[in-house]
């Protein structure tokens, strides 16, 4: 087992509540929830288990209403909002399951975009980079409209890794896409987890995806559930062997 | 999140929305080239008005004499004969050149001048060779009436342009002998013209001779102690902030000769507030242009706001998303506030160049008959409308970006 130093996540007893009108409505319960440096996770449930109210607080666009979540050994519980728009550029890279893209900016644009909200050094040179990690180096002046689904979720991958973040968020990453274009996104996720290392958190319903996954949390009514190791990972093809002449 | 990408953002986002963002500019277009045409016709009425009063020369004091009555009747302000041409000379020895620059007495009466066959009859004033200096009269030909012919009450008489029309037609008048009073008088010189439109026409239509001939030979008044009477002494002052105490001096100067207590026989007209009172009057009506004009400003300033509100709840996924990958309310402040600042700023340029054609169109066009527009550009005013039309950007879009910046990211980014 790793130590302490190697935790990106630490969850301890996290409740979110909401308020809706006058009921007070509990989104998450109590979760506790470790993870470590270069962990591939995914999380399961049905709509309405919670997924994507943990999905928030972990991506710090909401913080608990109990419970401290330690990112990187930082307690962000009680951070306030500008604190954490900082943390979300510089350690979290997110994939969203409509990829989110801005219809106006090419897929450099995109890209480019979280380098604009803080360190933006060489900031073409990096996007045209994350571009190519991703198979999009003959498209960067392509814009959304011009780019197949799969094509558009890799701008959205790319725009994720562009700041080196220490942790992927994927909210239902191949909700949208084929089983084609979905093996190719899970694809080049496993490998950005084993060649870089990225710590890899991947929301979905899809257990064919879950099964590529090195461990599956399930949620159900607000809590987690069942948290176990998958035995033998689905390995999908290496993004070398996939995108060698693909387009 | 600096100001050239957050220009380049605007420029984008306005660009998409071509049709929209050009109504919006329209706007503000409009009301920048009202108020400065508006500005441009108020200032230019301000300033003919101003350059008329001037050409009777400028920094003046008029000195007239009080009223005369007989049988308990005035005869109204300047009908006393109670200043003479000794009270000009004593007031031009007793200052210096560099406080009051020249005393020119005048004094006017009708009569008629022949020349052949055609004659008029006009104003004679008899003038001192000052008179040239201090009223700022130039001469198309000929020479001034001189000191010598002062001394000598000279018959010698200097024409308005307009009595050498009538009488003269287009030919030369100098050296030409008229009749002014039945008596010979010969034409020296021949006055510029001082402009013939509007309420100063009548400077054009006098003829100047030296004061002692207009005393012994034209007019039939005495005086009682035997001076030489004028009805108005002109008085230039060096410097327009010395008009106060120049009023104060010459006064008590007057009063002096006069041996005056109580009761003043004469007034000073300070041509410098004639000119204030006037150019309030102007003022009010410059103000008053330019109200109207900033009113569909406003109406400019509020579509703005319009259009940006409406772009932050169509924008609201976009601003989740950036908000996602760590955009600070202050990023988005930012981002919402120039683009509405780029619209308000490119359509006060925009009118800039608009008004500034509409003011060249005006410009010299007649109106009211023979009156022309005269316009007067003035790039204070262009300066201070592209200030206020950014200011108008910044006020009317600080709202719309604040509602933008509050958005919460969770929401936003679910906001279909």
């Amino acid at each position: 087992m790793n130590d302490d130093s190697d935790l990106i996540i630490a969850l301890e007893h996290v409740s979110k509540l909401y308020q809706m009108g006058n009921v007070i409505v509990p989104a998450l319960t109590d979760a506790s929830l470790s993870i470590q440096s270069g962990e591939m996770v995914s999380i399961v449930g049905p709509s309405g288990s919670g997924k994507s109210t943990l999905m928030n607080v972990l991506g710090c666009l909401d913080v608990p209403t109990s419970g401290k979540y330690l990112l990187s050994n930082e307690d962000v519980s009680q951070m306030n909002d500008n604190r954490l728009a900082k943390i979300r550029n510089a350690q979290i890279g997110f994939i969203f399951q409509t990829y989110n893209l801005l219809p106006r900016l090419t897929a450099l644009g995109n890209v480019e975009l979280p380098l604009l909200y803080g360190d933006s050094r060489d900031s073409k040179s990096r996007c045209v980079q994350a571009l190519e990690r991703v198979g999009l180096g003959e498209r960067v002046n392509h814009r959304p409209s011009e780019l197949s689904g799969g094509e558009q979720q890799r701008v959205g991958i790319a725009r994720a890794i562009v700041k080196q973040p220490t942790l992927i968020l994927a909210d239902e990453p191949t909700g949208n896409l084929d089983s084609h274009s979905s093996n190719e996104i899970v694809a080049i996720l496993q490998d950005l987890n084993k060649v870089e290392n990225l710590t890899v958190v991947i929301v979905t319903h899809d257990l064919e995806v879950a099964n590529c996954t090195d461990r599956i949390i399930s949620m159900r009514d607000g809590r987690i559930t069942d948290d176990s190791r998958v035995q033998n990972p689905r390995w999908l093809k290496t993004l070398e062997s996939d995108f060698v002449g693909d387009n | 999140m600096n100001l050239s990408v957050n220009l380049r953002m605007a420029l984008i986002s306005l660009n998409s929305n071509k049709f929209r963002s050009a109504l919006t500019l329209l706007g503000i277009v409009i009301g920048v080239s009202a108020v400065i045409s508006l500005m441009a016709i108020g200032e230019g009425v301000q300033q003919t008005i101003t350059a008329r009063i001037e050409s009777l020369g400028t920094n003046l004091l008029f000195i007239r004499p009080g009223e005369s009555s007989e049988n308990r009747i005035s005869r109204g302000q300047g009908s006393a004969q109670t200043l003479t041409l000794d009270d000009a000379k004593e007031l031009q020895s007793s200052f210096s050149s560099s406080f009051i620059t020249g005393v020119a007495p005048e004094s006017t009466t009708t009569k008629q001048i022949v020349w052949e066959k055609n004659n008029t009859s006009t104003r004679i004033v008899g003038v001192t060779p000052e008179y040239q200096s201090v009223r700022n009269y130039s001469l198309q030909s000929g020479e001034f009436i001189g000191y010598g012919h002062m001394e000598n009450n000279s018959q010698v008489a200097v024409l308005g342009s307009r009595v050498s029309e009538t009488l003269f037609g287009l030919r030369n008048p100098v050296g030409q002998q008229v009749k002014i009073g039945g008596r010979p008088f010969q034409i020296v010189g021949l006055l510029e013209s001082k402009g013939s439109t509007g309420s100063f026409g009548f400077l054009d239509d006098q003829v100047l001779v030296p004061i002692t001939t207009s005393y012994h030979r034209l007019s039939s008044q005495r005086s009682v102690n035997g001076g030489i009477t004028v009805q108005t002494i002109n008085v230039q002052i060096a410097e327009p902030m010395e008009m106060e105490r120049a009023v104060q001096e010459i006064s008590t100067l007057i009063r002096q000769r006069h041996r005056i207590e109580e009761n003043d026989d004469f007034t000073i007209t300070n041509q410098q507030e004639t000119i204030e009172t006037l150019k309030e009057t102007t003022n009010i009506f410059v103000i008053f242009l330019g109200a109207i004009a900033s009113i569909s400003l406003l109406v400019g300033g509020i579509g703005i706001m319009n259009i940006m509100l409406v772009s932050v709840t169509e924008r609201t996924r976009e601003i989740g998303i950036r908000k996602a990958l760590g955009a600070k309310r202050i990023d988005i402040l930012g981002q919402f506030v120039t683009e509405a600042t780029v619209l308000s700023l490119g359509g006060g340029i925009i009118g800039v160049l608009v008004g500034l054609f509409f003011i060249l169109m005006l410009d010299g066009k007649p109106i009211f008959g023979d009156r022309v527009l005269e316009t007067a550009f003035s790039s204070q005013i262009a300066i201070l409308s592209l200030a206020v039309s950014a200011g108008i950007g910044l006020f009317f879009g600080i709202y719309p970006a604040l509602r933008a910046s509050r958005l919460n990211p969770i929401d936003a980014l679910r906001y279909d």
